[in-house]
């Protein structure tokens, strides 16, 4: 095939429990910095992990067009953080879109064709807002039995009860609604799509959208994902999993430690990555600056278990071998690995066999970053954040340490970078993702933009 | 540039009007209803009172001994599971010894899991301090880890189905998950489409599952006047395109299709049953409730698509349309129909198998997308039933009341979701 379209990176936008902006995040990163703490947002007091990666004191308003305002009474936390990191990435990317615009943000119009500006957005099951929903069902409860317990009564729930909930209800839980408002807010007409695969969502998002532009159906993409977990019913789905930390209640910055002999669970989170994938020729002619380029995508399934991680790690193997070799590259290639780590023991232990696997003998020396030590797992949006910070250690030529990763347990075996950052020069890196619920598991690589 | 073809080499669906592709299919010619009162919860003081179900199911009829390991799944998921073994069957792969089941993947627009309604109202009301008029979240997660169960909420991720079918097929190729709402299957395997064409994939296992037949989706879609509450006349409450319909009626189910590269079909000797020729996925970018007024992104859907097919308007002898039968979708639809069709709309059948199958939400694009496929094979187009008072705002044809015998070669299937999605297909008989 000739006159393939690359793709390249010229815009991100990151919201996570370390900062607004994919530099903020990125510098904490590097400083060593823990945005993981005791929950404030609600009384956790009675769950068995009681920390999480929350992010405290954002204004969605500042970041849709005053008209839009109205509309954000509908947007459940995880759009508002997809909205807000959406606006992050096209300002980053330097384009005027119609949110920019209608802001009086930039001069001159528009610069951005609508019907070839798409979006591809990883989302996860939506919680239920429990203040507003459980206040709902509350007034169709039975009356209080001699032990004061209430049952609650469908019938009255059907005649009257549910009127408590606005009528547009059901519209913030709806996972496409992260698209649909940034394709609102920005006029992105071109193909949309929203990839709903847990923790591999943001991956599975990118690579579609890398392969949408590649193949001519669209010029410019805003892709990623959001999640948020920090709320009564995402950290008690969590909880019931058992897949949190609870030994660290007391310390939570020492809580989540990625590929560590020590590990003993995840820790929730809050958080957005998008980014502003662009057909190279195209940002070359505006002048954009880039940031990377993406060069290669994988996908693939655990085939044995719909929960349970395999223990070599295939499903993520896979993925990564097949995105190396989309990208015309071997595991020798490779100067930089980012890895999921979400800190439970059998999932970063099936996590690092694949990567193991695919990488082969390069896996001794090749560094590998994680985050989720600093920032958590938020589901959704962590590959996205992930990999804006992949990219940004590229650019930079820093690696971040991860924070709680003090001794690399032996049945991991990968060169985790601890300890303090490490000034190293990337050419190409692999970015991973795997659904801890599903096992569908998707890598991307990026190779440094030609100079 | 040649590229790869995708072809269509079988076919399973749990539909509300059964569980067979050929009865089910001699059911919709027939213009039978699959909506009743409904059943699955005592509804009774809802707004709506009444749904298209799937009726008689037991997913242990369809899994045989897979059925053990895949007992806990949603409702839904077991649609998507037996729609799947149907359509694994349909193809003949039961005896593909020799596929590459790295190369196998699955592209699903599965809906999420029904909410565990009992422990979860439970837990809220329990929790609820009534003299505070708050949550107390301590109460809460005291009742919510005595009564939630690992399973259950494990069940409910999107994402699940199609993890399941990845273990029961061992397929370990590319793995998807789009929720679109109501375009999501039509997007899925448009997607995978499109995963095949590109070399990721030989043969992929697409289409979607749904199930919102539940008090928390009853009360969303009724609190968004959706839903049609022709409580007392429920059968034909279901009326596409007559001047009288007063909403969309919820259905429920599963429809997949193998899709597979053309050589890869030929070389184990499978029949082929159609092919994917088009895509098209655009968004309105409008607003969060109305669609475009013009039907703007729904003509971009399709003469998208139209164009990825590299067909002409005057192939395509049948529109399988979105049609859910509220007034806004109807009207802007044939708006944006007359759009891309021009003088030629006219002459085009249209009609909407919701009028007797309910909505499916997720599932209901593959389910549509099968009626294609079985139109262009028997010559015979689906009626849009309950059809009755003519609209001025709504003046095509649209098949009324009886299906039509026609020879048909093309068709075009549509599906667009909450949020302005909007999603089509351009399916044809497979020809050398």
């Amino acid at each position: 095939m000739t006159d393939v379209r690359r793709v390249v990176v010229t815009g991100m936008g990151v919201v996570s429990p370390l900062g607004t902006g994919v530099s903020d995040t990125f510098d904490a990163l590097v400083e060593k910095r823990c945005g993981i703490d005791r929950i404030k947002s609600f009384d956790a007091s009675h769950f068995t992990s009681q920390i999480a990666g929350e992010i405290e004191g954002y204004n969605v308003k500042d970041c849709v067009p005053k008209g839009y305002r109205k509309a954000i009474k509908v947007m459940a936390r995880d759009i508002e953080l997809a909205v807000i990191a959406a606006y992050h990435a096209v300002r980053d990317a330097g384009l005027r879109t119609k949110c920019l615009v209608d802001r009086s943000e930039v001069e001159g119009g528009v610069d951005v064709d609508s019907t070839r500006f798409g979006a591809n957005i990883g989302a996860g099951l939506i919680c239920a807002d429990l203040n507003e929903l459980a206040g709902a069902l509350a007034t169709s409860a039975e009356h209080p039995d001699a032990t004061g317990n209430r049952g609650f009564s469908l019938e009255k729930w059907g005649s009257d009860g549910m009127t408590n909930l606005t009528p547009l209800w059901l519209l913030k839980f709806l996972p496409n609604m992260l698209a649909c408002h940034v394709t609102i807010v920005h006029d992105c007409q071109a193909p949309s799509n929203t990839s709903t695969c847990g923790e591999a969502s943001s991956h599975l998002a990118i690579g579609e959208a890398f392969r949408t532009i590649s193949r001519g159906a669209a010029d410019l993409c805003i892709c990623g994902g959001a999640e948020s977990k920090t709320n009564p019913m995402g950290l008690m789905r969590q909880s019931l999993l058992g897949r949190l930390s609870t030994d660290c209640n007391d310390r939570p910055a020492e809580a989540c430690r990625p590929f560590d002999a020590a590990r003993t669970g995840t820790v929730v989170s809050e958080g957005a990555g998008l980014l502003i994938l662009e057909e190279r020729e195209r940002a070359r002619a505006r002048g954009a600056e880039i940031y990377a380029e993406v060069v290669g995508f994988g996908a693939g399934a655990n085939a044995s278990n719909w929960l349970k991680p395999q223990s070599d790690g295939r499903a993520v193997a896979l993925a990564t071998s097949k995105a190396l070799a989309d990208a015309g590259v071997s595991g020798d290639d490779v100067d930089l690995v980012n890895a999921a780590g979400v800190g439970t023991r059998e999932h970063d232990a099936s996590e690092a066999a694949g990567i193991r696997a695919a990488l082969g003998d390069r896996c001794r020396e090749v560094p590998v970053i994680a985050t989720k030590g600093a920032i958590g797992n938020n589901g959704a949006g962590s590959g996205a954040i992930d990999l804006a910070m992949t990219i940004m250690a590229m650019k930079r030529g820093v690696l971040p340490p991860s924070i709680n990763t003090r001794e690399v347990d032996p049945d991991c075996g990968l060169n985790v970078v601890r300890g303090d950052p490490i000034d190293s020069r990337a050419d190409v890196a692999v970015s991973v993702a795997t659904a801890l619920s599903g096992g569908q598991s998707g890598a991307i690589v990026i190779r440094r933009a030609s100079e | 540039m040649t590229r790869r073809r995708v072809v269509v080499t079988g076919m399973g669906w749990i539909t509300p009007l059964g569980h067979d592709l050929e009865g089910t299919w001699q059911r919709v010619i027939k213009g039978e209803s699959g909506i009743a009162p409904t059943t699955i919860f005592d509804g009774g003081t809802f707004p709506t009172q009444f749904a298209a179900e799937v009726k008689g199911f037991e997913a242990s009829d369809f899994l045989g001994g897979d059925y053990e390991a895949h007992k806990d799944v949603s409702r839904q998921a077991g649609f998507a599971l037996a729609a799947a073994r149907l359509a694994w069957k349909h193809a003949g792969l039961g005896k593909a010894a020799s596929l590459d089941k790295s190369r196998v993947g699955i592209y699903l627009g599965g809906g999420e899991g029904p909410m565990d309604f009992d422990n979860f109202t439970a837990a809220a009301v329990e929790g609820w301090n009534y003299a505070e008029d708050d949550l107390d979240t301590k109460r809460w997660a005291d009742v919510a880890y005595e009564r939630l169960r690992k399973i259950v909420e494990a069940e409910q991720d999107p994402n699940m189905a199609a993890a399941h079918m990845a273990t029961m097929f061992g397929v370990e190729g590319p793995n998807f998950n789009t929720l679109t709402a109501c375009a999501a299957s039509t997007q899925a395997i448009g997607e995978a489409t499109n995963i095949i064409r590109r070399g990721d994939a030989d043969a992929m296992i697409s289409g979607g599952c749904h199930s919102m037949i539940h008090p928390f989706g009853v009360t969303g879609f009724n609190r968004l006047t959706a839903l049609s509450t022709r409580n007392d006349t429920c059968v034909t409450a279901s009326r596409p395109f007559d001047r009288t319909r007063d909403g969309f009626v919820l259905g429920e189910g599963a429809g997949m299709l193998i899709l597979e590269e053309l050589q890869h079909a030929r070389s184990r000797g499978a029949e082929i049953h159609a092919e994917i020729r088009g895509y098209g996925s655009t968004a309105d970018a409008f607003r969060i409730t109305d669609i475009h007024e013009d039907g703007r992104g729904g003509i971009a859907a399709m003469r998208t698509a139209i164009e990825d097919a590299g067909v002409k308007l005057e192939d395509i002898g049948y529109i399988s349309a979105h049609g859910t039968g509220t007034q806004e979708n109807d009207k802007i639809e044939t708006k944006a129909i007359k759009g891309v069709f021009g003088d030629r709309a006219k002459n085009v059948a249209i009609s909407s198998v919701k009028s007797m199958m309910g909505h499916l939400i997720a599932a209901a694009g593959a389910c549509e997308l099968i009626t294609c496929i079985l139109a262009i094979r028997d010559g015979v187009l689906p009626p849009t039933m309950n059809y009755e008072n003519p609209d001025t705002a709504c003046d095509l044809d649209y098949i009324p009341n009886q299906a039509r015998k026609t020879a048909v070669t093309t068709c075009l299937s549509n599906s667009f979701g909450f949020g302005g999605q909007n999603d089509t297909l351009v399916v044809s008989a497979f020809n050398d």
